[in-house]
């Protein structure tokens, strides 16, 4: 018992201390893009021909679809104008599909709190239950981390149950196989309503590095109505959290 | 002893197709069993179609001769292919999988079942797998007797956790036999793959299973460059050797934790939960990613490893060696953890060879087997990395394995840190050579990752087969079971961890 008290006062109280300070985020991370489109020359694809998945487009200014977006940064590398740069700024979720387009000149549309009605219901205490459909578990990883000491989810009354009937809300990744299909439909009906439903990473929001399998339906965007889209392949936890508590209205 | 009729070759080259032997099916089968007799394994063991038939390819290991051995047969499309799985178990799955995914019959397979509910791999030749196989739903081994009963688990559980479904034929609260039954995450990867390498091939390689990005990318990588002929600098050669720490020190900490919290000791559970995120967030560092996504690349790695990132994992490595050990010994001194570990899921040293177990669970078994020192690639060609054995089989031998080998990796990643070599840390990868079969292994922290690719004449993968450790280790988990409380099953699971996503594919 002694050794287990000792070790306690070792490890110290190691919890992160957002949003009250800013997150610890790595120097390397690629978050939200910043886009110049003054530095693109005449007809250059460069970044767009660098995207396997599409997620860049020219008309004439450049917009990114973070949706889409792996975050891989092979766009920025491919560019040799310094048009496109990947920022070490996590904020990413939205309310919206189409909210995920980044589009330079518009305002940056961040993810909302739910309506005065959905607050009052789920504001202070908001249960999901996670559904790992054709994951690859590194979502599902950086999901369950926020529940650790070093995130402590729990305080701001956000947490993962076994049962969907006591869950209030749906959390899906993955790119939804044939095979998860009806087990995930059976999941979010035995949710009571209302409920919330969040798409957790690339693949649930579009597919992923999976879109247009076959074996797959590139995400939950044309089977359940979304309330938070949170991007990144997989998101960095704080990405998760700050979703999560623009959508609770917790970040002040 | 082994016959002319295995082509020998190391791990990480590739070797024109023609000089593959082809062997009529019966040799081809006699063949592979005389290896396994005699101590080699069974690494991979597909179907590919060839004109209207199929050749079968067989990837073999011997740790005794440090090499590689690839037979092939052909075998016609209305053919059956006689099981062998009877006289050697650890094919019973591989032949399992030809039989799905090349619509190949089977003749005297003893457990002939769907393996992931796919569509057939290829059109065209071969019987097919009927279209309306709906997942888990399947002829499960049952245990008839007046107070049996069947617990069914799955596909949701009661976690954040990949899907998967579990049959336990129960006696009262213990366990006769439990069977496993997946197939939920399957995003047709290998399928993806036919055609390849496309502009999305080393994405989807970094996600067969998220948390292996390294070991499945490493694979990817060194098919591509055995392919191409590209030579990968040391520099990069020692980058990609920390992260492949990195992402085994991240997941057997995880595993120490989750151990501890399934047998409720909080503490080492809550430290260990946090303690997984420094060594995540290393790999962050490293290129930006806490999975390594983007490291690796064919040729080398994405991103270099300057002086200053060398000194803050440096100095990050020291500190979590300490905090680790202080968290991970508190579960060496307390009994009643001890107590619950011990004697629980044994696997004897027996089975697990016979069922060709990889990684910790059959090192936990006593069987020493590491691709890092068996058939060594990259860094450890030049730097040796100790491997640790346990006896007891349990899930106390697999917890104790996991803090050993957290040891040795931290110990590999100091070294390689004061020692980076200088030059550049990526080459670009040349052409893919055409008619070649090219063969990768990593280590990855579950055990043997396994990358086959066949390529056609011009050079595009006609076949990319993927063996993820959890192909092999699943059937151990279910032997673990037998005679177990069914309460201990999420204690067993925990200490053998494996991947759905990796096994679905």
């Amino acid at each position: 018992m002694i050794r287990a008290i000792l070790a306690r006062a070792k490890q110290g109280h190691r919890t992160t201390k957002y949003p009250k300070e800013p997150a610890q985020l790595p120097e390397l991370l690629r978050g939200y893009p910043r886009l110049n489109s003054a530095a693109c020359p005449e007809g250059c694809r460069e970044c767009i021909d660098a995207c396997p998945y599409g997620a860049i487009s020219r008309t004439p200014v450049l917009s990114i679809d973070m949706g889409k977006c792996l975050f891989c940064s092979a766009c920025s590398r491919a560019c040799s104008h310094g048009a496109i740069e990947m920022t070490c700024d996590a904020a990413l979720a939205a309310n919206k599909r189409e909210e995920l387009i980044v589009r330079e000149g518009e305002e940056r549309r961040m993810a909302r709190a739910l309506d005065a009605k959905m607050l009052a219901l789920f504001g202070r205490s908001l249960k999901f239950r996670e559904v790992s459909a054709a994951g690859c578990n590194a979502c599902e990883a950086d999901t369950n981390v926020l529940s650790t000491i070093g995130w402590d989810l729990g305080r701001f009354g956000i947490q993962f149950v076994a049962s969907p009937r006591h869950a209030d809300g749906l959390w899906v990744t993955g790119p939804v196989s044939e095979n998860m299909y009806q087990a995930l439909l059976l999941t979010y009906e035995a949710i009571p309503a209302p409920k919330i439903v969040v798409a957790c990473g690339a693949c649930a929001i579009n597919g992923g590095p999976f879109l247009d399998s076959p074996e797959c339906r590139n995400g939950i965007d044309n089977i359940f109505p979304v309330d938070l889209y949170i991007p990144g392949c997989p998101p960095h936890p704080v990405t998760i959290l700050d979703g999560l508590l623009r959508l609770l209205d917790k970040m002040g | 002893m082994m016959s002319a009729s295995i082509l020998k070759l190391y791990n990480g080259t590739s070797v024109p197709r023609r000089d593959i032997p082809e062997l009529p099916l019966e040799e081809f089968l006699r063949a592979i069993l005389d290896a396994t007799d005699h101590g080699w394994r069974v690494s991979a063991y597909f179907g590919t179609p060839d004109g209207g038939d199929f050749r079968l390819y067989c990837l073999l290991a011997s740790k005794a001769e440090g090499v590689l051995g690839l037979l092939g047969a052909k075998v016609a499309a209305d053919a059956a292919l006689p099981s062998i799985a009877s006289l050697c178990p650890q094919v019973s799955l591989f032949e399992r999988e030809i039989a799905e995914q090349c619509g190949l019959a089977i003749e005297g397979h003893p457990w002939l079942k769907p393996v992931r509910f796919q569509r057939p791999l290829f059109n065209g030749p071969g019987k097919g797998v009927p279209e309306d196989k709906e997942p888990g739903v399947m002829d499960f081994y049952q245990v008839q007797g007046h107070e049996i009963h069947e617990v069914a688990v799955g596909p949701v559980h009661a976690g954040i956790i990949e899907p998967g479904h579990f049959r336990f034929q129960c006696y009262g609260e213990q366990v006769f036999h439990l069977e496993i039954s997946l197939g939920y995450q399957h995003r047709g990867i290998e399928r993806f793959m036919i055609g390849g390498p496309h502009p999305r091939s080393p994405y989807q390689m970094e996600a067969i299973g998220g948390d292996t990005t390294i070991g499945h990318g490493q694979a990817y990588a060194m098919i591509i460059e055995a392919l191409s002929g590209t030579r990968v600098p040391a520099r990069a050669e020692a980058i990609r050797g920390i992260a492949l720490e990195l992402e085994r020190l991240a997941n057997h900490t995880g595993d120490l934790g989750a151990i501890a919290g399934d047998v409720g000791y909080l503490p080492t559970s809550s430290f260990c939960g946090r303690i997984r995120g420094d060594f995540l967030n290393m790999s962050a560092v490293l290129c930006g990613s806490r999975f390594g996504r983007g490291l690796i690349v064919p040729g080398g790695v994405g991103f270099d490893c300057n002086p200053q990132q060398a000194g803050l994992l440096g100095s990050r490595i020291a500190t979590a060696r300490e905090e680790l050990a202080n968290a991970v010994d508190l579960l060496w001194n307390t009994p009643s953890v001890l107590a619950r570990l011990e004697n629980t899921g044994t696997v004897s040293e027996e089975t697990a060879r016979e069922l060709g177990l990889v990684g910790p669970p059959a090192r936990g078994c006593g069987l020493n087997r590491d691709i890092r020192r068996d058939h060594p690639f990259g860094i450890y060609r030049m730097s040796q990395i100790p491997v640790v054995t346990a006896t007891t089989g349990d899930v106390h031998a697999r917890t104790l394995l996991r803090w050993l080998e957290a040891e040795k990796s931290l110990d590999f990643i100091e070294e390689q840190l004061r020692q980076l070599p200088a030059g550049v840390y990526r080459n670009n990868a040349g052409a893919i050579a055409g008619d070649q079969v090219a063969v990768a292994l990593t280590e990855g922290w579950r055990g043997e990752v396994c990358h086959v690719a066949v390529t056609d004449e011009t050079g595009r993968f006609g076949r990319y087969k993927i063996v993820d450790p959890s192909f092999h280790n699943w059937q151990g988990l279910a032997m673990a079971l037998r005679g177990q409380q069914i309460s201990d099953f999420p204690l067993c699971n925990k200490s053998f961890n494996l991947s759905y996503c990796g096994f679905d594919l």
